[in-house]
């Protein structure tokens, strides 16, 4: 562990530029999907893309405490940013879900939310993240308290799966992609359950 | 009720023959260098019919690009990249089972005396989407005649090519289906006059990803039951297994006619978004009963309960 050097350890530069690099990846998706290089369907291979990148964001997110707690790799200072960016995604996968897939058609959107556990469980996840979003600022951590705060964040973890099995549940047959991303997000989950490394330590510097 | 089309397209919606001529002509040229060692394209001549649509052609870079051929891989943008490995000359077809002459066919000797036709059919996949496709092809009845089916068949089967080597997407430990793809149709569907074999569209003959060389299409049937790169094909006097019925019975019948009424279990199939139509900002429009060939085929279902048989 000794032998990890120290920029990846405990990386010294701001969190600011992360939110501005996280944005690429969605930027170029839609700059592709105007373009028409996004395939002979672009709403939709937007839509997916942009709920990948959430997916993905969300991973890299629940993975930064395991990380610190098991490699001793820091990287607490930036969660915040990869948090964020997660619900951005999420959030402009929902919207390129109404405006682009079921264009503004609200009753079939209902219907959808109601009747399609896929969509269901995704508007589940969606809300989840909803006040972790809102509560993601110094002014919100000193007002609930830390700890209040931190269970709060918890929801994440419900949000992950309801991702997860958001993608599972809307591909024909079991293709390999979100069976991976289903597994990573169990794995995430289920080494906070480990009796050892589980269990939040008292830290420094955890905010 | 039952718009055999959408009312405002007309003629001149129509691409014109020289546009999408050229367009062909460059993608020949470009899938010339890319996919050496595979069959070319070679131009077909082919009546016009009067079963064609006059709704627009997609484009057909949007017909060769976005296709599910799991044999190739799951996602719609690697068929076009893999299928090209498919050998499809020499190719033989069976046809046997219940008809007085079984006989293997090179595909020539099927080509040969077909008359072929272009039809301008719509394809609804069960996913959501739609395609207005020019096939080349004849009907699957003439090839039936030729064999001399028997009054106790009912049924026919029809299964793709497995070829492991050839297929990136057959492989692996975890099995997206039951190869080799297996489809069906009961045999008043089969001789139906829209009923088509296809070896060809948009004036050549078929790319491998859409399932060169000869393939199944059924234009009031989901996309999934035109079996693609046909090797056998076996008139029965049972329901033939069908392989996406047999990954999941509960959403994919054996009947699998195109109908708004009836939802996947995880989606709606009320609508359908037309592919190559206004791009990012595609509108999705009503799917219609039997993608709208209720007209011609309503009738070999009189009496079935078609949420039961779905």
């Amino acid at each position: 562990m000794a032998a990890l050097p120290r920029w990846l350890r405990q990386p010294a530069f701001p969190s600011w530029p992360l939110y501005l690099l996280g944005l690429v990846p969605g930027v170029w998706l839609f700059v592709q999907a105007l373009t028409d290089n996004l395939g002979a369907d672009p709403a939709k291979a937007l839509e997916r893309g942009l709920g990948e990148w959430a997916l993905r964001l969300i991973i890299l997110g629940l993975a930064i405490t395991p990380l610190r707690q098991s490699l001793g790799i820091n990287w607490l200072r930036y969660r915040r940013a990869v948090g964020l960016l997660a619900f951005f995604y999420v959030l402009a996968h929902l919207v390129s879900y109404i405006l682009l897939d079921q264009g503004l058609d609200w009753a079939a959107i209902g219907a959808d939310i109601l009747k399609r556990p896929y969509i269901t469980i995704g508007m589940l996840g969606f809300v989840l993240l909803l006040p972790l979003a809102v509560t993601s600022n110094n002014a919100m951590i000193r007002r609930l308290g830390g700890v209040r705060w931190r269970r709060l964040h918890r929801l994440v973890y419900p949000a992950a799966l309801a991702g997860a099995a958001h993608f599972l549940l809307l591909v024909k047959s079991w293709p390999l992609e979100p069976i991976i991303y289903a597994a990573i997000v169990v794995a995430l989950l289920g080494w906070r359950l480990l009796p050892r490394g589980g269990r939040e330590r008292p830290a420094t510097g955890r905010l | 009720m039952l718009l055999r089309h959408a009312p405002d397209l007309g003629e001149r919606d129509v691409t014109p023959q020289a546009l999408y001529l050229s367009r062909r002509h460059l993608l020949a040229g470009a899938g010339g260098m890319l996919l050496a060692g595979s069959a070319a394209a070679s131009p077909l001549t082919a009546a016009k019919s009067s079963l064609s649509t006059d709704e627009t052609p997609t484009p057909l870079k949007d017909i060769t690009s976005y296709n599910n051929y799991y044999e190739f891989g799951v996602d719609k943008s690697e068929p076009a990249r893999n299928a090209h490995r498919l050998t499809t000359s020499p190719w033989n077809v069976q046809v046997d089972g219940m008809v007085a002459k079984p006989t293997s066919f090179a595909l020539e000797d099927i080509i040969k005396p077909a008359k072929l036709e272009e039809r301008i059919y719509r394809m609804r996949c069960v996913e959501g989407w739609s395609m207005v496709i020019p096939w080349i092809g004849f009907p699957l009845a003439d090839l039936l005649a030729r064999v001399e089916p028997l009054g106790s068949a009912k049924y026919v089967a029809f299964e793709t090519a497995l070829r492991p080597n050839e297929m990136t997407g057959v492989g692996g430990f975890l099995k997206v289906l039951d190869w080799p793809y297996r489809e069906g149709l009961r045999l008043d569907e089969a001789l139906h006059p829209l009923t088509l074999l296809a070896v060809g569209l948009y004036g050549e003959t078929l790319p491998n990803q859409n399932g060169a060389p000869l393939r199944l299409v059924v234009p009031w049937k989901y996309g999934f039951k035109g079996i693609k790169s046909i090797v056998r094909i076996t008139l029965t006097d049972k329901q033939p297994l069908t392989s996406w019925n047999m990954q999941a019975p509960q959403e994919y019948g054996f009947y699998s006619n195109v109908n708004p009424e009836v939802d996947h279990p995880r989606w709606s199939q009320a609508t359908e978004r037309r592919i190559g139509e206004g791009g990012l900002f595609a509108k999705r429009r009503p799917t219609l009963p039997f993608n709208g060939y209720a007209d011609q085929v309503a009738g070999l279902y009189t009496g079935m309960d078609l949420r039961k048989f779905y």
